[in-house]
Parts: C-alpha cells; sequence; structure tokens
C-alpha cells in the first residue's frame, strides 16, 4: 500500500482525471479522499493505492504531468499522521447496550445518534483501529458503516506545501 | 475591441502564428467557420477527421510547430481520437478545436451532443471546455503552450456554440495564459550526475539509444557534440531516425523488433546504454528479462515518468536532452572506444550478403529495391511519411535520412492509415520540400479519400504504394507463428492507377525492378501529384525480426538463399 498526497486545482473533471490516470496505470485504489484547503482555489487529496514503490513512482510522476495538479508526492516511507473516520451504526438493545458502551469508551469512540435498537458511533484514527473497532462491534450487529478513507499529513517540520501562483506562464511556441 | 468569440478563436491563432488548419465543419462548429471565411487563416477541407488530425499532426512533425485540427461535435469530434491518439503516443504537439452544442443544452443529449472531453481525456495532453466566449484567448494560447512544451503532445479544447456566437472584449495582452502553478522540481541532484560522469568515462563498451526526444528538445546540434566527443556508436529507435545523419560512420542504424542484427547485438554486448529521448519501448527492448544484461544505463529523458518504467536504469538524467547534453560533453574524458567499434564492424559481417539488394535481378520486385531506388533517386533528402507495417520497416531499414523531420511515421500507436493525410500536412508545413507518401495496399485503403484533398488543394506530393496483396505485416507474423494460415490477410485493391486518375491524379504501375528508378524519375519531374502502384513481391517478409516477447538476441534472419519467390505475374 502507497500513500500519496496531491495538490489539485478546486474545479470539475480534476477527480476525474486523476481516477482515470489511476485506471489506466491499472493501479487499484484504496482510498481517495478530497477536501478543501485554506487556499479555496486549491483542493489536497490523500490517495492510497495498492501498487508498490515503483508503481508509485509512476502514479506520482504521471499525476504531476496533469496540467490541474500542481504537486504530487509518494510520502509512504515518511513519518505520517494518518486519520480515518468511521460512522458505524449498530444493533444495540437494553441487555448488551453497557457492554456495548464499555468498548466505545475503550476505543475512544463516541455515540452520536441513540435510536430505540441501535446506536451511531463516530470513531476516529488510524486504519487499524477503527478496523479493531469493527472487529469487536460485528458479534452485536453491524447495520450499515461509513468511512472518510484516510488523510494524511507528514509530522512535524516535514511541509508539503502548494506552489504558489506566478505571475505569468511564460509562453514560448516556436519550431525547434 | 468587441468581437464574437469566432473571431476571437480565428484572431488568436493567426497570432499564434498558425498560416493552415485542417477541419471538416458542421453545425456547432459553424460560426468559426463563417470567421475563418474572413480571416487570413486557410482553412483545408478534408474528407474525414481523422484526416484532419493526422494532418495537423504531419504539419507538426515536419514544421516542429503546432498543428491545428478543426472539427464540429458528435461524430466530427469522435471521428478525431484516432489521429489525438497517435499524436498522445508519439508526443506530437496537435491542437484540436471542436464545437459543442450550447452550453445551456449540455448533457441533455442533443443533436451531435458527445462528451468529447471525456472520450479523449486519457489520449490527450490536457483537455478543456470553454463556454464563455472572453476565456477563448487566453484557452487557446494555454492550449498551445501546452501542447507545444515540456513533452509535447495533443490539447483539445471544445468550445460551445454559444461561445462561438457570443462577443467579447478582445485583448491579447490580457489574455495570456495563465496555468495553474507547478512545483518546480530538482531534475536530478549533482550526485546523479556525477554517477552517469563516471558510467561515461569508465564504459568500455557504450551505445547511444537515440530517441524522439532529441528532435523534440532541438539537441541535433548538442547530441552531434556528444557523440563525437565520447566516440560513441549510435543506435536509433524508430522515431529517432534523422536526429544524426545517417552517412557518419559512428550512425550503426535502428535498433529494436526489425532493427539491423548488428545494433541489437551491440546492444545485447554493451556495457553502457546511453538513452537520450526514448521510452524502452516494448518492440525496442524485447524480453526485458534478457535485454542489455551486462550494460549500465543512464537514461536522459523529460519525462519522470518513464524513469525505471521498463528499464532500471542506473543514472536518471531527467531534463530536456539539449540542456542535459550540454552539461554533460564537457565532462567527457574517455573517447578510446576503437576496439568496440571495430567489433561491432564486425558483427554486420553476412549482413550484406543477405541483404536483399545483393540479388540479382529475377524479374520480382522487392519493396526494398523500390524504397532504395527512392533513396538513391532523391539522395536521402525528401520528407518521407510511412504508414504502418512491413513497408514502413523496409523504409527504416532503406532510406537512410541525414536531416532531423524528414521521417514522419506512427510509431508508438502504429496508425495504419496516418501516411496519406499526414504527408499532406508535412507539404503545407515544407510546401519547398519533396514529400513522398510510402504506404501499403493496406493503410492506403484506409485514408486514400484524402486524395480528393490534395486535389482541391493542388498540392504536389508523390505516392509510392507498396502494393503485395496482404496486409503484409499481419501476414508475416501468421506465417512464423501462426502456420501460414493467412486469415484475412489477402486483400483486395482497386486498380490503384485507374483510382489515381479517377481523382483527376497521374497514375502508374510497376511490376519490374527495371521500371522502377525511370518512374520515380519521372515522377520527381512532375509538378502535380503522381501515384505510383508498386506491384511487389507477395510474400516477402521483413529482417530481420525479433519475436513479440523474445529476446533482443534472438532474431529470425532471412534466409541466406535461395529466397522464396511467390509473386503472380499481373
Amino acid at each position: 500500500m502507497q500513500t500519496l498526497v496531491a495538490y489539485v486545482e478546486n474545479k470539475p473533471g480534476v477527480l476525474n482525471r486523476v481516477s482515470s490516470l489511476a485506471r489506466r496505470l491499472a493501479i487499484n485504489i484504496d482510498s481517495l479522499t478530497v477536501g478543501p484547503t485554506e487556499n479555496e482555489a486549491v483542493a489536497r487529496m490523500t490517495i492510497v493505492a495498492h501498487t508498490d514503490e515503483r508503481g508509485a513512482h509512476r502514479l506520482e510522476a504521471s499525476l504531476e504531468k496533469l496540467v490541474d495538479v500542481l504537486l504530487a508526492e509518494n510520502i509512504s516511507t515518511r513519518a505520517l499522521l494518518e486519520r480515518d473516520l468511521a460512522l458505524i451504526k449498530v444493533s444495540a438493545d437494553q441487555q448488551n447496550r453497557p457492554h456495548l458502551m464499555e468498548l466505545i469508551k475503550v476505543f475512544r469512540a463516541r455515540v452520536v445518534d441513540v435510536a430505540p435498537e441501535s446506536l451511531i458511533i463516530e470513531v476516529s484514527g488510524t486504519v487499524d483501529k477503527i478496523d479493531g473497532l469493527l472487529e469487536v462491534l460485528r458479534p452485536f450487529g453491524v447495520l450499515e458503516m461509513a468511512r472518510t478513507g484516510r488523510i494524511s499529513m507528514t509530522r512535524g517540520g516535514d511541509l508539503l506545501q502548494p506552489p504558489a501562483a506566478p505571475a505569468e506562464s511564460p509562453e514560448k511556441v516556436e519550431a525547434k | 475591441m468587441k468581437l464574437t468569440g469566432a473571431e476571437i478563436l480565428c484572431e488568436s491563432l493567426s497570432r499564434l502564428g498558425v498560416r493552415d488548419l485542417f477541419g471538416y465543419p458542421g453545425g456547432a462548429i459553424l460560426p468559426v467557420y463563417d470567421a475563418l471565411g474572413k480571416s487570413k487563416l486557410h482553412h483545408v477541407l478534408v474528407r474525414h477527421e481523422q484526416g484532419a488530425t493526422h494532418m495537423a499532426d504531419g504539419y507538426a512533425r515536419a514544421s516542429g510547430g503546432v498543428g491545428v485540427a478543426m472539427a464540429t461535435s458528435g461524430p466530427g469530434a469522435t471521428n478525431m481520437v484516432t489521429g489525438i491518439a497517435t499524436a498522445m503516443l508519439d508526443s506530437s504537439p496537435v491542437v484540436c478545436i471542436t464545437g459543442q452544442v450550447s452550453s445551456k443544452v449540455l448533457g441533455s443529449d442533443a443533436f451531435q451532443e458527445i462528451d468529447i472531453t471525456g472520450i479523449t481525456m486519457p489520449i490527450t495532453k490536457h483537455n478543456v471546455v470553454v463556454t464563455k466566449a472572453e476565456d477563448i484567448a487566453r484557452t487557446i494560447r494555454e492550449a498551445f503552450l501546452i501542447a507545444s512544451s515540456g513533452r509535447p503532445g495533443p490539447v483539445l479544447v471544445d468550445i460551445t456554440k454559444d461561445a462561438q456566437q457570443a462577443s467579447a472584449e478582445f485583448n491579447w495582452e490580457a489574455s495570456a495564459p495563465k496555468l495553474p502553478p507547478k512545483r518546480i522540481r530538482n531534475n536530478h541532484d549533482q550526485a546523479e550526475f556525477d554517477r552517469a560522469v563516471e558510467m561515461l568515462n569508465t564504459a568500455k563498451r557504450p551505445i547511444i539509444l537515440a530517441g524522439h526526444g532529441i528532435m523534440v528538445s532541438g539537441a541535433m546540434r548538442a547530441f552531434e557534440q556528444f557523440v563525437r566527443a565520447g566516440n560513441y556508436p549510435v543506435a536509433m529507435t524508430l522515431l529517432g531516425i534523422g536526429c544524426f545523419p545517417a552517412n557518419e560512420p559512428l550512425n550503426l542504424g535502428m535498433m529494436g523488433m526489425h532493427g539491423e542484427a548488428w545494433v541489437n547485438n551491440a546492444i545485447q554486448e554493451a556495457d553502457l546504454l546511453i538513452a537520450v529521448g526514448m521510452r524502452f519501448d516494448d518492440r525496442v527492448t524485447g524480453d526485458l528479462r534478457t535485454y542489455a544484461k551486462s550494460a549500465r544505463k543512464i537514461h536522459i529523458e523529460i519525462d519522470r515518468a518513464e524513469i525505471n518504467k521498463n528499464v532500471k536504469v542506473d543514472a536518471a538524467l531527467v531534463g530536456d536532452a539539449r540542456e542535459v547534453l550540454e552539461r554533460l560533453t564537457p565532462h567527457i574524458e574517455t573517447r578510446d572506444h576503437g576496439v568496440w567499434i571495430r567489433h561491432i564492424t564486425e558483427l554486420k559481417g553476412d549482413s550484406a550478403v543477405r541483404d536483399i539488394q545483393s540479388l540479382p535481378d529475377s524479374g520480382h520486385l522487392y519493396a526494398a529495391h523500390v524504397i532504395n531506388d527512392l533513396w538513391k533517386e532523391t539522395r536521402g533528402e525528401a520528407i518521407i511519411v510511412t504508414d504502418v507495417g512491413q513497408h514502413q520497416m523496409w523504409e527504416a531499414q532503406y532510406y537512410h535520412h541525414n536531416q532531423p523531420r524528414t521521417l514522419i511515421t506512427s510509431g508508438g500507436l502504429g496508425t495504419m492509415g496516418f501516411a496519406l493525410p499526414a504527408a499532406i500536412g508535412a507539404k503545407f508545413a515544407k510546401p519547398d520540400s519533396e514529400v513522398w507518401v510510402v504506404v501499403g495496399d493496406g493503410g492506403f485503403q484506409m485514408t486514400m479519400s484524402e486524395l480528393a484533398t490534395i486535389v482541391q488543394e493542388k498540392i504536389n506530393i508523390k505516392i509510392a504504394i507498396i502494393n503485395n496483396g496482404f496486409l503484409g505485416m499481419v501476414r508475416q507474423w501468421q506465417e512464423f507463428f501462426y502456420d501460414k494460415r493467412y486469415v484475412a490477410t489477402p486483400l483486395v485493391a482497386p486498380d490503384f492507377a485507374a483510382l489515381a486518375n479517377a481523382f483527376g491524379i497521374r497514375g502508374e504501375r510497376i511490376t519490374k525492378r527495371a521500371e522502377v528508378l525511370p518512374t520515380i524519375r519521372s515522377a520527381r519531374e512532375s509538378a502535380e501529384t503522381v501515384l505510383i502502384d508498386f506491384r511487389v513481391e507477395q510474400e516477402d517478409s521483413v529482417y530481420p525480426m525479433v519475436a513479440a516477447g523474445a529476446s533482443l538476441s534472438d532474431m529470425i534472419r532471412r534466409p541466406n538463399n535461395p529466397l522464396v519467390e511467390t509473386a503472380t505475374e499481373p
């Protein structure tokens, strides 16, 4: 599994170009998240892909060839912080509810919706942590689940920032 | 100054230096055609939009500038797909302009509406829909910039009809390209560069693999200086032909599937490959597991995505070929490769004896004879535009190009039907050059309707059809790998000379070796287009051949003798 971060133009069709590129390279995407950045013209993607280092290099370099991609970087080998968020609707009756609450506490998850027959649990953390919670919830009956997919950031002073806008692109169209 | 979107488009094209463009009108692009009529641009009416894209491609490849093709929405746009993909695979700067239905009905399946930007996304370098007149000038300038910069490629601009019709303020200065800001990457670090220099100066058996990138970068001079500084033998890819003069003793010829045996053997024996502006295509490497096992590899390439894609290299110098070569040359200290070069000369061995040119005239006509005679008669100075198949490989083997951009051929995509329209484009780019089409009887029948374009435009190109009555390259594969089961390769063709006459073009038919030179000579003397139908040996094959996926060392060689001769008497 390889993790890439990309800064892209925040406009229609860019997600399609990125995902279509992965398809063309026959790279399966495990998760792809997009969200705005502090600059509204720029969006940030975290792409988690089923591929090796070589495939990740190809994906990274090919992504950077797209006009709308400002920067793409394979950060798999760097010190990372990663977060996934899940909403899990689990069936809960009067009897098993206390036991459930106990587990939720252990995982530092929280209950965000309560109904007579079910609960919705919100949990965030690494993929492993969420998978772990899911594992223990399964015997209660997981009715529905939504996950955001992973977002990643390199730790500390290792900054990954979008390039600043240049004044103008140099125009040169001359025969060689 | 207020102009309509259509007028802005025409004015922008003129200001970008466009003289000729190739296209086909229709409903959704009509406002542009109306404006074209009032502009100084010369529009070439094609007979099929695929032809327009190949013409723009041929124009780009012959000139080194950007070629422009135009079509209407829907089928007009989808007909361009093959030409766009051809340009993409060979990194050719083509700008395609398509009309689109009005922005108000976009997505409603209106008449002749198709999502052409969706369709062409993986086969363009970039594409864009324009829905506002005020965006046209900037978008077209950006399209030209994207198409021609870095690793070039096709760009498609889809302009809605209402954007063509609406009026907007036209201000050239204010519509300068504004592309998204890109991170500036360090192409390669000093350590990588030093490693490459160390490899260059310690190699005993170096060989250069010269590709299309040398031409694209305009690096011919820098390349020549590099070659001379290191006294390196040069092998060329198909699209690299012309980057270094064929009459230079250091030029070995073409490598790969139908490369000369000594070239492939030299690559397999080399201890250093210096790849310049090429991408280790499978037609060049054969089986990767056995490819140049004893060689270290330096890759000079502008596209980072090509590094280590097929062949793992020891030093990757990412950047423009000319810049990298100019930096490298002063560091070359070792140039004594005499022993190695003498060895390569020895590798040529029996090739000359096997060469079909050495055969006495047996009354049969071989394609190689035609191409060899064409080369001799034009002194290697013509622009040759080939199609795809056997004739293409024979051209690469027997026509010796000394100048860049004189061989125009579809390499990566291998598009049959490319030659005739691409030659028309090349002629518009280089009106004073002699342009020859070398094409098979199969590929010619794919786009031969463009003969009418030639007549309508009154241009002078020469067409040599290498007619063997087969889809020859496929037949050759069937002969070698499918036990001679010739399924769907025998090919009926019209009488090409009579067909040419029907278009108003002089046509000739040649069946004998002795007639080749005089006919070529007389065609060259004509100020008009001439088509020559060369009826060649039906079941001749291109040698040597490395079977797909086989090792480069494992070549099928031309049988010594006697040659199997199967020509049917006309």
